[in-house]
């Protein structure tokens, strides 16, 4: 019988932000991701300094010297993109840290889409393009296959692993929400609903947002949570499972909860008291896949995320400017690709970036809760308005280059 | 209370709030004595008792031209001459002895005095009584006179009342803000109680579509409509409003502009709409009231608060009750207790277009900003605004003034 375990999993990512971009810039400048306001949150150049700081350089130094003292301490990483293009622009030494982690052999890289977008719910050919350049670009900055998928924001549903399935993935990411699991527990291996072989591990929402969420909230019954309470958790969740899946954003560490909430040291003191016990290990996405087999068939008709207490996509789509938004960004598609223009088609594909319609959201405005709302810009309206002043300038440039077609406003 | 007017005999916002507020504080168990300074019925009046101070008409006070910072004002009050009802000095000398005698014969708790023009009687009657004093501002000489100085009577007459005031209400941070920084009041004795909106007050309106039949047929030709309504003084910033509707023009051009209203700059603005050659695409109403002022709620898409200082701004609420998106100056107070609208400041005429025209442009953007809005102005109440009031008296009886 194979070990107990950890599988920890952390999402690595940024966008491009898109500037204040008015009317008046429409036509006349396709810099939609340079706000030249140096110490604006929309300046991503800021951001990813910023982050590489207080998040990326200490985190992965931290796991790195894990990762060679601990020979069985694993992690599973996803690097988008849109994270990779602007670590290579701005701090290329925090991509050095990341090949070396992988190099250590204890790092397995899963798959996504480049863009970190919601292709998949628009269009199929798009999503699959996508996730062959992100691995493509795996592969040449880090020299390995990746073989589990995630989706954007775990957005998951049935058809999506049919869809890894045939795409030759062995394992597939997915939120362990209790209305889906009812009485079953995250903590196995189960096989999506429709596939053959495809693996689907589940994030144990409870223990994950202990660290993502809750860590630093002092007004949490647990405050401070300390690494032998932890661990006992992890231990006792244990006892109805053989894997305990942390899956959260890598940001969580320095950057969600900064340096002095103590992250780091309580984090590099749970793995060293996890480590080193004969009856549990950790293990890579890939590592846990191939040791344990697939407790029961899962069902998931509805898309399910991690977002929210909805667990759906309506942080992205829920309002009509977000669905008008995406809606007229992928109806350029085709148009798009035919003019083999490298540098629309990734301007066309960055404004496709989750993060874009996710600032567009209303529904804490509406709620009265604005301080959940999250984002560079003044408001939700802002955002939209930026985003459609980008997509006619994509217009503009699109019917300067085929000469045909109306701007539709 | 000390106010200047109340409804239907009021001229601005400053009688509706004062309504309203007194309504809500009648029902939280205030008992209150309203002075106005003028003869008038207030019939449907009856959870306070109004008090006319001097023997003038509602029609006659409205000519003193409270609003009117380019006004003669006399400096000294004893100058004032009681008998003369043209001017503001003399009307309000009256209104303070009326008030003094007031105080005398009646046992008061607090007195609340609400802007310039009774803050002089407030005071007094504090002297007289040792009662509290608690000044509501609902706008600053600032305000009023759009970024210059103002008139230094009224300035000075703030200036004493703030300062021997024992709290004071702004009715946003925004007015805090000036009170602190202009008139070097400590911010702990300004406490900020947002104005809030009496839907049910809102008289239910059927557009009528004659009223503004040309507008109403661009709309149906797929125009939007873009309108402010307001007093066409400096403090609106009007001027800028025209640029900024010349400068959307410029990249789109089914937009027409409602500017409802009157005031001392409507020559200059009819004159720079045609400067900015829009003219044709710009209408000026006059001076509307009642179904006029409504219908042009209801016939705009888009309403601009562009005010260069704005205390409040409650028309803004309005606008949004009759399906209007907002656009709001940071510089308005409204704005602060409103999220689903656009902002920009009074000076960026470019933002300001760019806003309009990515309204006018997609349907989702107008449709999620009219809806959004609605459940916020909703939840503001006067009911909330009369509690913070009374806990405020209870601490200023208590002797726990801060």
């Amino acid at each position: 019988m194979s070990k107990r375990g950890i599988v920890l999993y952390l999402h690595v990512h940024q966008p491009w932000r898109v500037r204040k971009y008015s009317v008046f810039d429409t036509a006349k400048s396709h810099d939609y991701f340079d706000e030249p306001e140096s110490d604006s949150d929309r300046n991503n150049r800021k951001i990813m300094q910023k982050v590489a700081e207080k998040s990326y350089r200490p985190m992965n130094a931290l796991l790195l010297k894990l990762l060679q003292t601990y020979p069985e301490f694993k992690v599973s990483l996803s690097i988008t993109g849109t994270f990779i293009e602007q670590a290579q622009r701005w701090t290329p030494d925090v991509i050095e840290s990341f090949q070396a982690l992988v190099a250590t052999g204890q790092v397995e890289i899963v798959a996504e889409t480049y863009h970190h977008s919601l292709a998949f719910f628009y269009s199929r050919e798009e999503f699959a393009r996508q996730v062959s350049e992100h691995q493509q670009k795996i592969k040449e900055l880090f020299g390995v296959e990746t073989k589990v998928f995630r989706n954007t924001e775990l957005a998951y549903n049935n058809e999506l692993a049919q869809w890894a399935e045939d795409a030759g993935f062995t394992g597939i990411l997915a939120e362990g929400w209790d209305p889906v699991l009812e009485w079953r527990s995250p903590n196995h291996v189960y096989r999506p609903t429709g596939t053959e072989s495809i693996s689907l591990l589940l994030k144990n929402y409870r223990l994950s947002d202990d660290l993502a969420f809750r860590f630093s909230n002092k007004a949490w019954e647990q405050w401070p949570l300390t690494a032998s309470t932890y661990t006992s958790w992890v231990n006792d969740s244990l006892g109805e499972g053989s894997l305990v899946n942390l899956f959260m954003d890598y940001e969580t560490f320095g950057e969600h909860q900064w340096a002095d909430t103590g992250i780091f040291d309580f984090f590099e003191e749970f793995i060293g008291s996890w480590a080193g016990h004969e009856d549990r290990t950790f293990y890579t996405v890939s590592e846990a896949i191939a040791a344990h087999q697939p407790e029961g068939e899962l069902s998931m008709p509805r898309t399910v995320t991690w977002a929210d207490s909805e667990r759906d996509l309506s942080a992205w789509l829920g309002n009509t400017m977000q669905q008008e938004a995406l809606r007229y960004l992928y109806a350029l598609e085709d148009d798009i690709l035919r003019t083999n223009d490298t540098q629309l088609i990734h301007d066309w594909r960055a404004l496709q970036t989750s993060d874009h319609v996710y600032y567009m959201c209303t529904k804490w405005f509406t709620d009265g809760d604005v301080h959940a709302y999250f984002s560079p810009y003044d408001s939700p309206y802002d955002a939209f308005l930026y985003f459609m002043n980008v997509l006619r300038d994509l217009r503009y440039r699109l019917h300067a280059h085929h000469g045909t077609g109306g701007l539709h406003g | 209370m000390l106010g200047w007017e109340l409804p239907p005999h009021n001229s601005g916002g400053l009688g509706v709030a004062c309504y309203h507020m007194s309504k809500a504080l009648a029902v939280a168990g205030a008992e209150i004595d309203f002075i106005v300074p003028y003869q008038a019925a207030h019939a449907e009046i009856d959870f306070m008792r109004v008090h006319g101070a001097t023997p003038i008409s509602p029609l006659e006070r409205y000519g003193l031209g409270a609003y009117d910072s380019s006004m003669k004002l006399t400096r000294e009050l004893g100058k004032a001459d009681i008998a003369d009802m043209h001017d503001m000095r003399g009307v309000q000398k009256r209104y303070i002895q009326f008030v003094e005698q007031f105080v005398t014969d009646h046992d008061i708790d607090a007195i609340h005095a609400h802007d310039w023009l009774t803050m002089e009687a407030g005071v007094r009657a504090k002297s007289l009584t040792g009662a509290p004093l608690i000044v509501h501002v609902h706008a600053t000489e600032y305000d009023r006179s759009g970024e210059h100085f103002g008139n230094p009577v009224v300035h000075e007459i703030e200036q004493q009342a703030l300062l021997l005031a024992d709290r004071i209400i702004a009715v946003s941070a925004i007015t805090k803000s000036l009170i602190v920084q202009r008139y070097k009041i400590p911010a702990d004795k300004v406490e900020v109680i947002h104005n809030a909106v009496d839907i049910d007050g809102f008289v239910p309106h059927e557009y009528d579509a004659d009223t503004y039949k040309y507008l109403a047929a661009l709309k149906s030709e797929g125009y939007t409509i873009i309108s402010t309504l307001t007093r066409f003084t400096v403090q609106k910033g009007l001027t800028h409003f025209l640029k900024a509707a010349a400068r959307a023009s410029e990249k789109y051009d089914k937009f027409a502009f409602l500017l409802a209203g009157d005031g001392e700059q409507r020559d200059e603005l009819i004159r720079l709409s045609a400067e900015l050659g829009i003219a044709d695409k710009v209408f000026f109403t006059g001076f509307v009231r009642g179904k006029q002022w409504r219908d042009a709620y209801s016939v705009s898409d888009i309403f601009v608060m562009s005010s260069v200082s704005e205390p409040f701004g409650l028309t803004a609420l309005e606008a949004a009750h009759y399906d209007n998106a907002l656009i709001i100056t940071k510089q308005s107070g409204v704005g602060e207790v409103l999220h689903n609208i656009f902002r920009y400041d009074f000076w960026d005429i470019d933002t300001l277009a760019d806003q309009m025209v990515g309204i006018a442009t997609s349907p989702a953007l107008a449709g999620e900003l009219r809806q959004n809005v609605k459940h916020e102005y909703a939840k503001l109440s006067w009911r909330d605004v009369a509690t913070q009031c009374m806990d405020l008296y209870k601490r200023m009886k208590s002797g726990v003034a801060t």
